[in-house]
């Protein structure tokens, strides 16, 4: 009898595994083929605000990289045609909890030139992210997020030739980041929840893998702050959104 | 009648969270504190309890510390950095003298620690004069200020290998370290504080801090035996510039670093003594990697 009913509930679990496991392969092949993506190009228009030659003098290291090519801060980066880089989009709004599975792809942000490549990194609340130094001089990267949030501030050196500092965060919160060492980097580790995307060069983005639906995009930018756009999205389709940021 | 009344509910409520993150450590209310009055904390066979350490907060920190623990008691005007920094911020749940990695909850013995020994070169001074008891009790009393404890746990403390004998190669040793993860961009090449980047340091909360300056001949913040020196560059002091170095000295290495900081102590040492008899120089800041 003992037996029997061990037998029985073993059984049960197991088929509480097979329905569970073809739930999980079901709703991702479902969701998986009906994709589409929203795009679009963010401008700034106006005077662009003067970014600020830095003086890298103190580390000489630094200061030779960027000795025929000043570095400038990257608080407003626009470029030719008025595009507006480093901006990030996401879905703020109508989001099915489905589509909100953590991407496997590791983000990477380098410490080059004594700069945060990119400025701006997004990514998935509870996805894996690096931090590499290309640079011959020790840094420290220092995310300072608030702790209220669930997402905890550390500080970890990075001399030459460190191994990749690998992290993620809890919770969604634009996270600024800075080297004690070197004032002036200063960076962000934009984490959201779902697809995402960031501004290149040119201000357009895709945000890809988006399931039909009718959505609340968010275009964040450190300095000039959020917009949104309403858009919908058709199955296998593509809908587009722009935005645009005044200057002072 | 009922259905505005739950659209208004979920718009505040919406509103509220959307707000939550840019106010919330200042949202802190004495419920929440009552909440937690049930907070323990464990220090070796003794248990302390937060609803026991009332009195004493009242009588010997809230005046730096505040009633709500986020430091911003009646005399914290008086401390400006960066001679002095703010009295800590306990809701944010962030200390400098742990034996957890970065970004981790100290342990209970940590806290109860810095309670005993106080900081050096700030208005904290050593509370070893209350009893063991009042001072877990008031361990307790800092933890229930803080959400974290209720949803982390403390992280694993360090191991910190037995110290090995000092010997000349140690120290020099110890200075290539020094060299090869560039301690002294801001302690300076003698560890007086005065690297390149010494002067534009701020802590977490954006205010002027100074880095340690081995010469002047005060304690470490986090106590002054060789094993709290080598916890300091090993764990980082969160909520500073000071990061963790763990990922980038190796345990070994670690007492070498220990000896050489050593040598630019002001009070006498062995480490000192054979720093001079070896006729040991300064790092060369411009001097390639690996060529010192």
């Amino acid at each position: 009898m003992k037996k029997a009913s061990k037998h029985l509930s073993l059984a049960v679990l197991l088929a509480l595994v097979l329905v569970a496991s073809g739930v999980f392969v079901r709703g991702h092949k479902v969701h998986a083929a009906g994709e589409g993506k929203i795009t679009g190009s963010v401008k700034f228009t106006g005077t662009p605000p003067h970014m600020k030659g830095i003086d890298m003098s103190k580390d000489p290291y630094c200061a030779k990289i960027h000795a025929s090519d000043p570095a400038h801060i990257e608080t407003v980066v626009v470029g030719a045609g008025g595009g507006l880089e480093n901006v990030v989009l996401y879905i703020s709004e109508g989001l099915p909890a489905s589509a909100q599975a953590v991407p496997s792809q590791v983000p990477v942000f380098d410490q080059k030139g004594c700069m945060y490549t990119p400025h701006v990194l997004a990514m998935d609340a509870g996805q894996t992210f690096k931090v590499t130094t290309s640079d011959d001089t020790t840094h420290n990267i220092h995310p300072l997020p608030n702790p209220m949030t669930g997402n905890i501030p550390w500080n970890q050196s990075q001399p030459p030739k460190a191994a990749p500092v690998e992290k993620s965060w809890k919770a969604v919160e634009m996270i600024p980041v800075q080297c004690n060492i070197h004032p002036w980097m200063h960076g962000w580790f934009a984490v959201i929840k779902g697809p995402y995307a960031t501004t290149d060069a040119n201000g357009s983005y895709t945000i890809n893998n988006v399931p039909p639906g009718s959505y609340t995009v968010t275009a964040w930018q450190e300095e000039l702050g959020t917009q949104t756009a309403k858009v919908t999205v058709a199955a296998g389709g593509s809908a587009s959104a722009d935005f645009t940021f005044k200057g002072k | 009648m009922r259905r505005n009344l739950l659209k208004w509910s979920l718009i505040t409520g919406a509103a509220a969270a959307l707000a939550l993150p840019l106010t919330s450590s200042a949202q802190l209310t004495n419920q929440d504190l009552a909440a937690r009055i049930g907070t323990d904390a464990h220090v070796g066979n003794i248990t302390g309890h937060a609803k026991d350490a009332a009195p004493p907060y009242r009588r010997y920190c809230v005046g730096c510390h505040g009633p709500l623990g986020d430091g911003n008691g009646e005399n914290a005007v008086w401390m400006p950095p960066p001679m002095y920094q703010k009295p800590r911020n306990f809701q944010l749940g962030i200390f400098k003298c742990r034996s957890t990695p970065t970004g981790t909850l100290p342990t209970d013995e940590d806290l109860f620690d810095a309670i005993t020994r106080g900081f050096d070169r700030s208005n904290m001074p050593q509370w070893n004069t209350l009893s063991k008891q009042e001072r877990v009790d008031l361990v307790a009393w800092v933890k229930h200020f803080s959400p974290r404890w209720a949803n982390e746990k403390p992280g694993t403390p360090i191991t910190i290998p037995p110290e090995p004998e000092v010997t000349a190669e140690r120290i020099k040793a110890g200075r290539d370290v020094f060299a090869r993860v560039q301690c002294w961009k801001c302690h300076g090449v003698q560890g007086m504080a005065n690297g390149p980047s010494a002067s534009t340091l701020t802590d977490d909360l954006g205010a002027p801090i100074a880095p340690f300056d081995f010469t002047e001949g005060s304690r470490p913040k986090c106590g002054d035996t060789d094993r709290d020196i080598y916890r300091i560059f090993m764990t980082g002091l969160d909520g500073t510039p000071m990061p963790s170095f763990a990922d980038n000295i190796k345990p070994e290495e670690a007492w070498d670093l220990v000896f050489y900081l050593r040598t630019f102590m002001k009070q006498n040492s062995k480490e000192k003594q054979m720093a001079k008899q070896l006729g040991l120089k300064p790092v060369d800041p411009n001097a390639p990697a690996g060529q010192q």
